[in-house]
């Protein structure tokens, strides 16, 4: 007895293990049931408990050679870990300060990369609309199975229809817009997923929508019906093609996370650069929901063009302050904060090695 | 504990194999192991599974709801609803859940942040947007490829279907078990950790089997307890803690008392071989344990005492 009761390990187990099955209970409630499930002391113990824990394993790691307490103890203390570091904030709130903050900054975070997806694609539609305007046979070439029906081989007044056409074509719209939508979401989402291979297929798909662009514009442009074209794309195209872009961009992060990282190893920056893009292409799938909706609900039933161009300045302004201005105070708040922790940080420090020394000279 | 390898290491300050180490804000390194491939694919399969179930329930509500007579409305609201559930059910809900799904949480795994700390939403949406390259792409190209490249040849597909299984591939071609998600948005996937607390082997001989006069009924010499390390030493606990009933316990009981009796030279006579082994075990973990406070720890009994520093 007296060898048995002089061990350390035996005697700290025995002290301490009302405190783990304590936590034991309470994490349980919490994995079980959510966080909300506790009580309020329950909750008020919870922090004091896992300190606790972690000091216990620290302690049974230096002293204790029970293989089964360490291994209990590790993994007690992982799943408080868990409960304790997992809480959210209210999804409201959480919404609230992506769609306010998060979203906007990222993408003014990720402008130069907007910049250069927004010149690919640009690239891809002068080429092709100066082809197309010199030999309209190029627009077979460029616009392919895209084209449904509007070729050159059309006729002008065919081709106007298509832009007003009646409400013979109403049922299958949400059908056409619902599948327009998961089709470009998808595509989107491969832009930046192939991000990863170096962004080069990233960079074919934008310039490949750019070439199609620009063969249909110039086909149009051909037949005197630019204006009529543009009142048709525009509504719901600034937003349509404003979240390619953004997809794009969002493969172009992530390729210049790969292949350009820096300062920082491989990692670290793909791990920064893909949660940016990650916001961006949501932001992105977002906006080819509303253009869906868009184009779905709107074009085909307002044939005004006036009225046309009108909703496409309202989309293009929309966009403009929403990603240049909204968040801005919020996000120079927070840094501002983040400076003045620092600067406190740095100061009582510089406090502290200054006193020390005069100590040390005493 | 049976089936996963420990998280303890049997050199100190070596990590084993198939654990990760995070620090947590308070300073303390904490342990994982990594989740293992099978874990991971099952939880993928019954994550597939439930999501093709809700879809067809889904379409088959919206059937009703339009009286069996098909809508273009209908298939609007299909079509949507399919690409989201899809294409977010994953970031759903591991942020909602803090990194699980229902079939992760079915085969006991998580998603946590490599570098410890909270796991951030964009994180999570990094990780599984990219699913569309890894897993959708190929599926499509190997079993729809006529729809998706339709002008191709089969054998084309095929390779193509195939070489976008590279991607599928990843976790077998790095150590960490990465998806390429994984090291997009720099989160690991690990076992759920399990707590089971066996009994001490020590205060339960001392509660249980004691002899006569109340103390141990073996001695052992310092010599004879210097003999072994701590590795040993856990062998011994994992026989110990093995289940009486199992068969063979006795005999594998007996074995290594032989061994031990061999090893550390013991004369006198052995009547009762769990309780010799309890005996032991507990004089030799207290015989180690005092060596460790003065800093001397013996791994095992081929190394000589290694002063720490």
């Amino acid at each position: 007895m007296r060898q048995v009761r002089s061990m350390r390990s035996v005697e700290f187990r025995h002290e301490r293990e009302a405190t783990w099955a304590e936590l034991e209970t309470i994490i349980g409630k919490a994995d079980k049931d959510g966080l909300r499930s506790l009580s309020a002391e329950q909750l008020a113990r919870l922090p004091h408990l896992y300190r606790a824990t972690l000091s216990s394993l620290s302690v049974a790691r230096s002293i204790s050679l029970d293989r089964a307490l360490t291994e209990y103890l590790e993994n007690l203390a992982a799943r408080a870990y868990f409960v304790v570091y997992g809480a959210r904030q209210v999804l409201r709130k959480q919404m609230a300060e992506f769609f306010l903050t998060r979203l906007p900054s990222a993408i003014r975070e990720a402008k130069w990369h907007i910049l250069v997806a927004f010149m690919v694609m640009l690239a891809g539609a002068i080429a092709a609309y100066q082809l197309t305007l010199t030999d309209m046979d190029y627009y077979y070439t460029f616009v392919g199975d895209m084209a449904q029906g509007r070729t050159p081989a059309s006729s002008t007044a065919e081709l106007r229809a298509g832009l007003y056409g009646g409400d013979s074509v109403n049922s299958t719209l949400a059908t056409f817009a619902a599948s327009l939508f998961s089709h470009n979401a998808r595509i989107g989402i491969m832009a930046f997923a192939l991000g990863f291979v170096a962004g080069l297929p990233t960079l074919l798909l934008l310039f490949y929508n750019g070439l199609v662009l620009g063969a249909f514009s110039a086909l149009y442009h051909s037949r005197g019906l630019s204006v009529d074209l543009w009142g048709w794309l525009l509504p719901h195209g600034i937003t349509e093609l404003l979240a390619v872009i953004l997809c794009g961009a969002g493969g172009f992060l992530l390729a210049h996370g790969l292949v350009f990282p820096g300062a920082k190893t491989r990692m670290d920056s793909l791990r920064e650069r893909g949660r940016l893009a990650a916001v961006v292409v949501l932001g992105a799938v977002l906006m080819l929901f509303i253009a869906g909706i868009i184009e779905g609900v709107f074009r085909q039933r307002v044939t005004s063009v006036p009225v046309r161009y009108t909703v496409a300045a309202v989309t293009a302004a929309w966009w403009i302050f929403y990603f240049g201005f909204v968040g801005r105070r919020t996000v120079k708040r927070a840094a501002q904060v983040r400076a003045e922790d620092a600067h406190d940080a740095e100061m009582t420090g510089a406090w502290l090695a200054s006193s020390s020394m005069s100590e040390g000279r005493r | 504990m049976s089936v996963n390898t420990s998280l303890i290491a049997t050199e100190r300050d070596e990590v084993p194999k198939h654990v990760r180490e995070i620090v947590t804000p308070e300073g303390i390194p904490l342990r994982f192991q990594l989740a293992r491939a099978s874990d991971r694919v099952g939880a993928f399969t019954l994550d597939l599974l439930i999501q093709f179930f809700v879809l067809f329930l889904i379409g088959l509500g919206l059937n009703l709801a339009a009286g069996g007579q098909s809508s273009s409305w209908l298939t609007a609201v299909m079509t949507v609803l399919s690409f989201l559930l899809v294409n977010f059910y994953f970031s759903f809900f591991e942020i909602r859940w803090q990194g699980k799904t229902p079939g992760k949480r079915k085969t006991g795994i998580r998603v946590i942040d490599a570098r410890g700390g909270q796991l951030e939403a964009s994180a999570v949406l990094a990780r599984n947007l990219v699913r569309e390259l890894e897993f959708w792409t190929p599926a499509r190209l190997l079993l729809a490829g006529s729809v998706v490249w339709p002008s191709a040849p089969v054998w084309a597909v095929t390779v193509a279907g195939l070489w976008a299984f590279v991607f599928l591939l990843f976790p077998l071609f790095n150590k960490d078990r990465l998806r390429v998600g994984d090291l997009i948005a720099g989160t690991r996937v690990v076992m759920q950790p399990k707590t089971e607390l066996a009994p001490d082997l020590v205060a339960e001989t001392a509660a249980n089997i004691m002899g006569p006069k109340g103390r141990a009924t073996y001695a052992f010499t310092d010599a004879q307890l210097g003999v072994y390390g701590i590795f040993e030493l856990q062998v011994l606990e994992n026989v110990l803690r093995q289940d009486p009933s199992k068969v063979g316990y006795s005999d594998a009981l007996r074995t290594v008392v032989e061994k031990i009796q061999a090893k550390i030279r013991y004369e006198r006579k052995i009547t009762h071989d769990e309780l010799f082994l309890r005996d032991f075990y507990a004089a030799l973990r207290g015989h180690l344990e005092q060596k460790m406070l003065f800093g001397e720890r013996k791994e095992d009994k081929y190394s000589a005492k290694k002063q720490q520093g």
